[in-house]
Parts: structure tokens; sequence; C-alpha cells
């Protein structure tokens, strides 16, 4: 299953509670400003890093350059619209709104 | 036919999505799929017995959430992590559910056709 | 492969939900994917407003789905949703129907995968 986060992270417990649920190996996908939680050293980090032990982590990268973002937490993979639909392809979705 | 699973995770009242994820429940009742709900994070509120919004000149859910199962979604399952944060227990809820774990959830999650979120 | 896509957020400008989803289908078109329907929920029923007048540098949001529309997606706004907030038949633009949850519910049946955008 494809988990698609939308919220910052610092105003919502969406990513949370979806790491909490997830399956291992589960692709996390982080989109509009939910892509705020992967700019590297910022204060969730470390919950990214977790998520990284056991899930692929993507970022969209339409919303990352809309928000000037330079720096992201190592691991988390930079993607576009088609790669996107490609992960619906491969994985059923759920969008934790 | 279809597994389709309703995703609650908004408290009640504050935002339309609770009583759209009910709305929805009935409309879908009347087609043949497997349906199933699933109550986490605030929206273990929506379940609560005693909510009384006629201050707030707003239909209510306790009148939908009993007859649900009569519109074939007879699985209702809560979060225990969400439950248990806000200091609810399954008898602060106004009709019967499954509660489950993270790893319960997440395991009833995979095995839906589609996952609709409220 | 076919691809329902729900869209919960409107009023269009106020939410990303809209560009997200409109971006996405692009891409599955582009791709050869079949979209199997748009459903327009909720706040997202503005999404069509026939008589949007967005600032001339700025995307307009309702053409985008008419355009969308006349490529033969089914873009379908809910009726109970419309009704609520005053969106009329006639105020809606071309090559999208306002119809009902069932519509949603043949989409879910219908598709290999359903994408929710919202808020």
């Amino acid at each position: 299953m494809l988990h698609i986060v939308n919220k910052s992270p610092y105003m919502k417990s969406s990513l949370e509670s979806c790491i909490r649920v997830a399956q291992k190996n589960d692709p996390i996908l982080l989109i509009e400003d939910a892509v705020l939680g992967a700019a590297a050293g910022g204060g969730v980090e470390s919950l990214v890093q977790g998520a990284l032990k056991n899930h692929p982590v993507y970022a969209l990268g339409a919303d990352i350059s809309a928000r000037g973002l330079s720096s992201l937490t190592p691991g988390v993979k930079v993607i576009d619209y088609a790669d996107f639909v490609d992960l619906v392809e491969q994985h059923k979705p759920m969008t934790w709104l | 036919m279809a597994k389709i699973m309703f995703v609650n995770r908004n408290a009640p009242h504050g935002t339309i999505y609770a009583w759209e994820g009910l709305e929805v429940v009935l409309i879908f009742g009347a087609y043949e799929n497997e349906l199933s709900a699933v109550y986490m994070d605030d929206a273990v509120f929506s379940l609560k017995k005693g909510q009384d919004t006629s201050a707030l000149g707003i239909k209510g859910f306790l009148q939908t959430l009993p007859v649900l199962e009569d519109y074939g979604c007879e699985k209702i399952y809560v979060d225990k992590e969400s439950m248990e944060k806000r200091g609810l227990k399954t008898d602060d809820f106004a009709i019967p559910v499954e509660v489950m774990d993270s790893a319960g959830i997440g395991k009833i999650m995979e095995e839906q056709d589609v996952i609709l979120p409220f | 492969m076919k691809i329902g896509v729900m869209i919960q957020e409107g009023p269009s400008y106020n939410h990303e939900a809209s560009d997200t989803a409109y971006k996405f289908i692009e891409a599955a078109m582009a791709k050869g994917h079949t979209i199997q329907g748009v459903f327009l929920y909720d706040d997202a029923v503005t999404n069509v407003a026939r008589h949007m007048e967005p600032p001339q540098d700025d995307r307009h949001i309702a053409r985008r789905w008419s355009e969308l529309g006349a490529k033969g997606v089914d873009i379908v706004v809910c009726v109970a949703a419309a009704k609520r907030r005053g969106m009329k038949p006639e105020l809606i633009v071309d090559n999208t129907r306002i119809s009902g949850l069932g519509q949603l519910s043949e989409i879910c049946t219908e598709a290999e995968r359903v994408v929710t955008f919202g808020d």
C-alpha cells in the first residue's frame, strides 16, 4: 500500500499515524505541506529518519521547489508527478488527509 | 464487487468530513460492495455516546451510527491507540466496535481494494 | 490501468488539493492510463464554478477541469454537496456533470486504483 501524506508534521499528526499503521516496506509519499517534514535539520527529522528504517520515503519535487527547500533529510527520494503515478500503479493508495 | 474501507480521522462537527464519512456509507450500501469503517485519531469522538448537537442546529450522528450495519457496513474498527490517547473506553461508544492495535489496522487496510479517507 | 480520483477540497483556490489532483491526472493520462472518473465531493464542487474569474496571471481551475472533460474524462459533481453550496447545473462549466454519490461507488468498483486528494 502507498501512504500519501499531505499535512505538515509540525501541525498535524497524520505522518505519525501513518508511520504507526503502515506495514513494513510500504512506501510513504509526502505531498503538499507534508514535504516540510523532509527538510534537513528540522525538529521532525528523527520522525522521518525513523520512517526511513522501515519504508521508502518519497517527496514530490514540485512541492519541494515551491517551498524553496534545498536540503532534505538523506534517504528521502524526490519524485515527479509521473513517478507518483507509477507508485499508484504499483500500490493501492491511502491518503492520510 | 470491491472491498471498500472508509477511514475516518477527523473530529466530528468542527468540519463536515465526519458527517460525509457517514453519508457515504448510506449510499454505498445500495451497491454490491464489502464495506467497513475505521475510526482513528480524533474521529474516535464521532462514535461517542451522548452527543447533543441541537444547540449547533446541525444533525447529529446518533441516529445514523446504529444503522450503518443495516447498510452493509458490518465491521466498525477503532484504533486502540487513538482511543486510549484521548481517554476513551469501549463503553463510551454509542455502537459496538472492534478495537484493534496499530498492526491490526494496518493489516486490514492492506486487504482493501479501495480506501476512502474522511 | 483504470484510475479513479476523488477530490474533497475546494473552494478551489483555498487548498492545493485541486492542483495536485490535476497534475496527477495529467501525468497519468500521459502514461496512457484511463481516468475512470473524477468525483468532486464536499467543497470540491466549487472547482467547476462557471463564473469563476481568477486573475489573468493565475491558473483557471474551472477551465482546466472543463478541458479535461472535453478530452473524455468523466467529471462528476456530487449533487448533495452541490445543492448545499448553491451550485446549480447551469452554474457549472461545460463537460462536467452533477450526479449522486452512487457514481463514486461505481468508480470504486470499476477502477483498479482510487486516489483521494483533499484537506
